[in-house]
């Protein structure tokens, strides 16, 4: 972590500026304007990769508040959005219940699951906790494959989701409408983590993350903060997970493996750690890059993503957040001559 | 950016009155998306990454045929666009392909697509297009249902009537034997324990000793054998994957229990399988096939053999000849040009699949003799015949006739 705070070492003044996780006004504005008129200009196909894109990006998020936030490290995401994903998915099909509805429940369930499984992680910290998640990512396929539960889950063939229609005969097609639907989804998520960081409760988060003892010396009860942020963590990468399951229309236990909770963890690192805009840039590069390196060569895919990773790390060490600082440094060095 | 919508809705438009116009004309020539008067465009989707990744060999077999059939003037005068793309084996990424495929790339069909969940992912998705889905790589029973799915077929022989055919077998030779099953847990094992289960009826429950699973995961299957030789049982219905199926061959030697073998075919492969387990281990075993194996002598002479080897020598120099996977990509790849040979200038996709469901005793001569490819409307399981095989010496030989076990998905 101080290898970030060397870059935005400019003189803090507030306690949590705005900067460290968030985006300028106008930068915002431009970028909400870019989101709500690009699926206008594209086809299908596109404009379900941009919501897939969005999907992912609430996930990264949802990891940067954890890690970025509170300092823990997770390779277990890929569980919550699979427990996400087959709430929203069972309540869809066996019960019927109104797709928006299940957003809001496959949330609260990965609270919990994420606050229960916080309390024994508690008790870990750094690769260790990274390791305890690990084994929670391993288990979950193999968990939703069990002949108890197949009733429910659809065993190893999972489940197929009816794709929504848009509501009140809007004449849009059911890829554009759930755009704009994961695209409104994702603002409230953005809004409110950025306020949560910016929250007392953001604070003592942080204050975690720097120092765990000189926090619980100032009176932060670590214990809590440090499960309230795997819950949070859990509950947004449900929200994330429902949104999957119904625009991927389909559910099932090799969709949610560990290659899922890495390539989360690595659009954090390539977005920028603890800066929220950055999950937008590191989940378009989950998103398109594998994309890229197969048109380079596909017997060596992997390879090539491999290579176009280790570059970004070596030119853009802090991700995205870089170019951001930079340009931004750029404009006003323009602004001002 | 809408004028330029507007434009393209005209040329469209026009298209399609000019093709209307060209229809009248020669009757004969139909075109969907994806086919032209040069071009037929072929979606396919494989893992070439991923945990999957030793499948992606059957999309470069069928690369390289196409491009063979390319090179020899195409079918019907028209070159093969063979557009392959990498899902690692994850459904939500072949969703991404597949809808690349159908709504960037405008294929005629996509074919072949491998694995079981992933087409599971977009099998609703192509039926909603009507666009085919031809010859899916996995043996699960579902894409036999022409009533609910009719733009999806499987291709190879499904893993229930596999095992329907050794609970035949079972019953008419030995019926008063004690069966023990390992079984891999997921689809396809739990198809296979399905089919065997049915095929035994009434009886199932009496014969069958235990049903031991494992997973993928786990370094080996000993612990299991070693369990199952302890029930006593007599025969062994082993439905394993490679790796764990020559294990499994090898402990059964090594703890001397000698039950009645039944391999699934799977894992007949001699190369990967009984070679490594020990030919001397394996005398005995039991399986199944429709195709020919390379690393089987009986063939040496055999002209459909000699043909696949040329193929593989001049266009295919990269392929290890002892993977079985190559062999049912050049199958296939057969298979899907018959097709659109049969389809002549009616190149729509509803005559794709009406053409795909009216192969008659067709083979690619890589089948075993006797078994034939055979479609109609109401049967979607292109390759529904086997035979059964057992072990000795160093090779399989073939006994007893053809047998048919069809199984509705």
């Amino acid at each position: 972590m101080s290898a970030l705070q060397e870059i935005v070492d400019v003189t803090p003044v507030e306690a949590t500026p705005k900067k460290y996780i968030a985006l300028g006004g106008y930068a915002s504005v431009a970028v909400l304007v870019l989101l709500i008129a690009a699926p206008l200009f594209a086809k299908n196909f596109i404009i379900f990769q941009m919501t897939m894109w969005l999907i992912y990006a609430i996930a990264v998020l949802a990891l940067n508040i954890l890690t970025g936030g509170s300092g823990q490290f997770s390779l277990g995401q890929s569980a919550f959005y699979a427990v996400g994903a087959y709430t929203s998915a069972i309540l869809m099909e066996h019960f019927n219940v109104n797709y928006a509805l299940t957003l809001p429940i496959a949330g609260v369930i990965c609270f919990a699951f994420g606050y229960v499984f916080g309390q024994p992680a508690l008790r870990l910290s750094g690769v260790y906790l990274a390791l305890a998640t690990f084994a929670l990512a391993t288990a979950m396929p193999q968990l939703l494959k069990l002949g108890y539960f197949e009733h429910w889950t659809g065993g190893v063939q999972g489940l197929v989701v009816t794709k929504p229609d848009a509501p009140f005969g809007l004449p849009m097609s059911q890829d554009m409408w759930l755009y704009y639907f994961t695209l409104v989804i994702s603002i409230m998520i953005y809004v409110f983590s950025v306020n949560l960081l910016k929250s007392r409760s953001g604070r003592a988060m942080m204050a975690i993350r720097d120092n765990e003892i000189a926090a619980s010396a100032m009176g932060v009860d670590v214990a809590l903060y440090k499960t309230l942020a795997f819950g949070i963590s859990a509950g947004i990468t449900g929200v994330a997970g429902g949104l999957g399951a119904i625009a991927v229309q389909f559910v099932a236990p090799d969709s949610y493996t560990i290659q899922l909770a890495i390539a989360l963890f690595l659009g954090m690192v390539v977005g920028g750690v603890g800066w929220l805009p950055g999950s937008l840039a590191g989940s378009a590069f989950i998103v398109f890059v594998p994309n890229i390196a197969e048109s380079v060569s596909k017997g060596l895919s992997g390879a090539v993503f491999g290579a176009i990773l280790i570059v970004i790390i070596f030119v853009l060490p802090h991700g995205a957040r870089q170019i951001a600082y930079l340009s931004q440094h750029w404009i006003n060095k323009l602004i001002h001559k | 950016m809408p004028a330029l919508r507007s434009h393209a809705l005209a040329v469209t438009a026009a298209l399609a009155v000019s093709l209307a116009a060209a229809s009248g004309a020669f009757a004969q020539k139909k075109y969907d998306t994806g086919a032209t008067d040069t071009e037929i465009k072929i979606g396919n989707i494989m893992p070439y990454s991923g945990p999957a990744s030793a499948y992606g060999v059957i999309g470069k077999t069928e690369e390289a045929y196409f491009k063979k059939i390319n090179a020899a003037g195409g079918i019907n005068g028209r070159k093969i666009n063979f557009i392959s793309y990498d899902d690692a084996y994850s459904p939500p990424k072949t969703v991404e392909q597949a809808r690349k495929l159908v709504e960037s790339d405008e294929v005629l069909l996509v074919f072949n697509s491998l694995g079981t969940p992933p087409n599971s992912a977009i099998h609703k998705y192509m039926n909603t297009k009507k666009v085919p889905q031809l010859f899916v790589a996995t043996g699960a029973t579902k894409w036999n249902d022409p009533k609910n799915f009719p733009w999806t077929m499987g291709w190879q022989p499904n893993y229930q009537s596999e095992t329907q055919i050794y609970a035949k077998y079972i019953l008419k030779n030995h019926p008063n034997s004690k069966i023990a099953v390992l079984y891999q847990n997921d689809d396809y094992g739990k198809d296979y324990l399905k089919g065997l289960k049915d095929g035994l009826g009434a009886k199932a429950a009496s014969m069958i000793v235990l049903e031991e699973s494992y997973e993928t995961s786990e370094p080996t299957v000993d612990s299991h054998i070693v369990k199952l030789k302890s029930t006593g049982a007599d025969i062994f219905v082993n439905i394993t994957t490679p790796k764990f199926a020559a294990q499994a061959i090898k402990k059964n030697a090594e703890i001397d229990w000698k039950p009645l073998h039944f391999l699934n075919n799977v894992s007949s492969s001699i190369g990967s399988v009984m070679k490594p387990a020990g030919f001397e281990n394996g005398q005995g075993v039991i399986s199944a096939s429709y195709l020919k194996d390379v690393a089987d002598t009986q063939w040496d002479n055999d002209p459909g053999m000699k043909e696949f080897l040329a193929f593989l020598q001049k266009d295919f120099p990269e392929g290890n000849k002892l993977d079985s996977f190559i062999v049912t990509g050049y199958g296939v790849a057969q298979t899907l040009v018959q097709v659109l040979k049969q389809c002549g200038d009616n190149l729509t996709r509803e005559n794709v699949m009406k053409q795909a469901a009216s192969l008659k005793d067709f083979r690619t001569e890589m089948l075993l003799p006797g078994i034939k490819i055979n479609t109609s409307d109401s049967d979607f399981a292109p390759i529904s015949q086997l035979q059964l095989m057992k072990f000795q010496g160093e090779k399989w030989e073939l006994f007893g006739d053809v047998i048919s076990a069809d199984v509705g998905g």
